[in-house]
């Protein structure tokens, strides 16, 4: 049973009161956009997935930083005009996740595809800590 | 203005506890967001990882039912961090009476499905004229 989804919107709804203007009830003002990220390490690459649905390309930021990866931006309110919001759960506004790298990586070669509003990340190992096959010829 | 779309939750909890479903599927609620004008509602549910392909909905009993399977990337390799839910996501919603269902059309772009759900033309606000 998906408790807390329950309890979010118990906590939801204690804001829908009359005291509560717009802006209050807002939850993402109490919690934050906090977007789950899973990374892996492979014998070749380190990978980030983040779930980030209904971005815009061009309003994800991805940058590194002494061993440490930052992905942030902003996911802009596109309520149109003349509409009333009668129940708000999503985010509006800006995030940042930074997570320090298990190893280091070639920042040359970074490559990131955003789909079905999710981020993958990949980045290369740097030649110098991939693992390495050594031969030994044993006479 | 009171009406709107309103979340099930005894359906979704009900279905949470899964106790009377054949193979037991697991199912986390989306976050939705619901908007508001004279023409109609528009829903919003965040569904990351989740294609049209994935996606079923159906009205029944004036009430709306999305639930979206996920094909999350495959990556091989060791996970060292894990935040992401696996889950298939599932919400039911309550219709307003005033929503023609059907007219309600969907459309799902880089995760988020967006529901437009117009209302029935005679209950749309009309402006009388004087003559």
């Amino acid at each position: 049973m998906d408790r807390f989804a329950n309890l979010r919107d118990e906590i939801n709804s204690l804001f829908e009161g009359p005291f509560w203007s717009n802006t209050m009830r807002t939850p993402q003002l109490f919690s934050g956009w906090t977007p789950p990220l899973d990374l892996y390490q492979t014998n070749d690459d380190v990978v980030a997935v983040v779930e980030l649905p209904g971005m815009r390309k061009e309003d994800i930021e991805i940058s590194l930083h002494d061993g440490m990866l930052t992905i942030s931006g902003e996911r802009k309110d596109e309520t149109p005009e003349g509409d009333k919001t009668a129940r708000t759960e999503r985010f509006v506004g800006n995030f940042r996740r930074s997570i320090s790298l298990p190893t280091r990586v070639d920042v040359n070669k970074v490559n990131a595809t955003y789909k079905e509003g999710i981020l993958t990340v990949t980045l290369p190992k740097a030649e110098e800590v991939k693992p390495k096959q050594i031969q030994l010829n044993v006479s | 203005m009171d009406t709107m779309v309103r979340e099930n939750r005894t359906e979704n909890a009900v279905n949470g506890n899964g106790n009377n479903q054949q193979p037991q599927e697991r199912f986390v609620a989306p976050m939705a967001t619901v908007l508001e004008n004279g023409d109609g509602y528009t829903l919003q549910v965040e569904m990351p990882g989740v294609n049209k392909e994935g996606l079923e909905m159906w009205v029944e009993n004036n009430e709306l039912t999305i639930i979206g399977r996920r094909s999350l990337p495959t990556v091989q390799g060791n996970l060292i961090h894990r935040e992401m839910r696996r889950d298939n996501f599932r919400r039911a919603f309550e219709l307003d009476p005033s929503i023609d269902a059907a007219k309600i059309s969907a459309k799902i772009e880089h995760g988020v499905v967006t529901l437009t759900l117009p209302k029935a033309e005679q209950v749309k606000p009309r402006k009388i004229t004087v003559s």
